[in-house]
């Protein structure tokens, strides 16, 4: 089985349209609550058959859950790796839940319902991890989404919660609300202002965390940093999501300010940085990813700038999105070695500005 | 800062260790934190993961003596894992475990969270009579392998007998 995408709601990748707050500066806002179903050991510890249980207990609730009726449920236990990775890289599904570390292949029963406004991963570290994933920065919509999920489906399907320790997760850094919010967000110039360590630990002095472009352990690439609640006990999730829209607005009056600093003081240098990185995804013939990400991080600062017209967040977010690995190989239709996919991936990215150049012309 | 054990490379790793009931801080490079026993591949990049290093740490940091070995050996009833397991893996067997290593996991929490007590949204399972039934044969199976396994006799007795009554 092979997957078709136009089978995806939005083909998955609405959150990436630009239409948010700030969408030039927070890519995508996302956020997920762990919900374990009672009556069963934890994923990890759970038996192939338990996991099967799960899953066909949460199937056949989920036909009642209203915001679960424009959903499709992809068995991510019998996808191949390409399509598994495929859905990684659209930020669908955790890298756990795709089984693309070696040391965690794919579970048997790992599936996902994946609907226009909310998601459920199911057999992750956490039985059901619910989420909602928004364009731009916009938590409280995010919030409304996933709770009203949470609300329907523990309804049907009985949750693990404890009086005091609330909603009960494998891992006891989830456990209380079981909630972890996130804002993508892209921070050039406060990289480049090496303003950012500052930032980063301010962050943590608020009980904030961050992290890379694909969540936990990964690295962090082309200036985005995804932040997030630290901790999920002895605070409500209204208080968590205020710290985080109050440190995140912070951030992105920083930034800003960082921005204008560098247009102030270094216009040139900025100017010529940001037309280099353009010109080279315009003409380059061959991009690793990570070189890529370094060129679209500056050509999105210059489009944030206005140094750059006729260019779109949109696009620029569809670059992001589709010249990683599993994307290209998907579109030309086979498996690509490391320098198969750095041809194809310039050649994408060059056609890409090339018609998006035309149109402005 | 130096690390407290070598006293030569810089610490990457802060411990907090109770001991004799106060607490003790150990500043730890990564080699040394390593002969610990605590995984710092985590501390090579700091916020990422820090909290899940700090749960890892104090488990590790916690074995030991005969309390904490009498700890280890705390069996949970419904799945069969051990504290000990929790130790090594940092994740919980089932929703039952918080129970079954309340007192340890209590401490643990405050460390990690800064408070031990959920104050979010409360939940009200759905009644009973909605509810397709939780506990089915396979489920009860399943319980009987795993304390078969974990050599838990008098409970796969009873689980074998709920077996019998629902067959």
């Amino acid at each position: 089985m092979s997957l078709d995408l136009a089978l995806l709601p939005d083909g998955g990748v609405s959150w990436m349209d630009a239409s948010g707050d700030h969408a030039d500066i927070v890519l995508s806002t996302r956020i997920r609550l762990a919900r374990n179903v009672e009556g069963y050991a934890f994923t990890g510890r759970a038996r192939d058959g338990e996991r099967l249980r799960v899953l066909s207990q949460v199937r056949d609730a989920a036909r009642e859950v209203e915001s679960l009726s424009h959903s499709v449920l992809l068995r991510v236990d019998e996808l191949p790796p390409t399509d598994r990775l495929l859905l990684h890289e659209r930020h669908l599904v955790s890298k756990e839940l795709a089984g693309l570390d070696a040391q965690h292949p794919v579970r048997s029963g790992a599936a996902v319902f994946l609907g226009p406004d909310v998601g459920v991963m199911v057999n992750e570290e956490d039985h059901l991890r619910l989420q909602a994933l928004r364009s731009g920065f916009g938590l409280p919509a995010a919030f409304a989404a996933v709770r009203q999920l949470d609300r329907e489906l523990g309804s049907k399907v009985p949750y693990a919660f404890h009086d005091e320790f609330g909603y009960l997760t494998a891992c006891p850094t989830n456990v209380g609300t079981g909630m972890r919010a996130s804002v993508l967000i892209h921070l050039p110039g406060l990289v480049l202002t090496k303003e950012m360590s500052k930032v980063l630990a301010s962050l943590q002095q608020m009980g904030l965390t961050y992290r890379g472009l694909y969540g936990e352990g990964s690295d962090v690439v082309g200036n985005f940093f995804q932040i997030s609640n630290q901790t999920t006990l002895g605070k409500t999730e209204d208080e968590l999501l205020d710290d985080l829209v109050r440190v995140v607005k912070t951030v992105i009056a920083r930034e800003e300010d960082a921005r204008r600093l560098l247009l102030r003081d270094a216009g040139y240098i900025i100017e010529d940085k940001v037309w280099r990185a353009y010109g080279t995804l315009r003409y380059a013939r061959s991009l690793t990813f990570d070189e890529a990400m370094n060129y679209l991080s500056g050509v999105r600062l210059a489009v944030g700038l206005k140094l750059i017209s006729g260019l779109s967040v949109y696009t620029l977010n569809k670059l992001l999105i589709f010249s990683q690995l599993a994307h290209l190989a998907h579109a030309e239709g086979r498996a690509l070695t490391e320098s198969e996919s750095n041809l194809a991936r310039a050649r994408y990215v060059r056609q890409t500005l090339a018609n998006e150049a035309a149109t402005h012309d | 800062m130096q690390c407290d054990d070598c006293k030569e490379r810089e610490s990457v790793v802060q411990l907090v260790q109770a001991v004799d009931g106060t607490l003790k801080e150990l500043h730890l490079c990564e080699q040394c934190a390593a002969k610990r026993g605590v995984e710092s591949t985590v501390a090579a990049s700091p916020p990422l993961g820090e909290m899940l290093q700090k749960v890892q740490a104090q488990l590790v940091m916690g074995g030991g003596s005969a309390a904490a070995n009498a700890r280890d050996a705390v069996r949970c009833t419904f799945c069969s894992a051990t504290f000990a397991d929790f130790r090594a893996t940092g994740r919980l067997g089932c929703a039952q475990c918080y129970g079954a290593f309340e007192s340890s996991l209590r401490d643990l929490l405050r460390r990690v969270h800064g408070s031990g007590r959920h104050i979010g949204q409360k939940y009200e399972p759905p009644r009973p009579d909605a509810l397709q039934k939780a506990v089915t044969l396979g489920e009860l199976r399943d319980r009987l392998r795993r304390a078969i396994e974990g050599e838990q006799f008098e409970l796969a007795a009873d689980i074998r007998d709920r077996i019998r009554v629902l067959e």
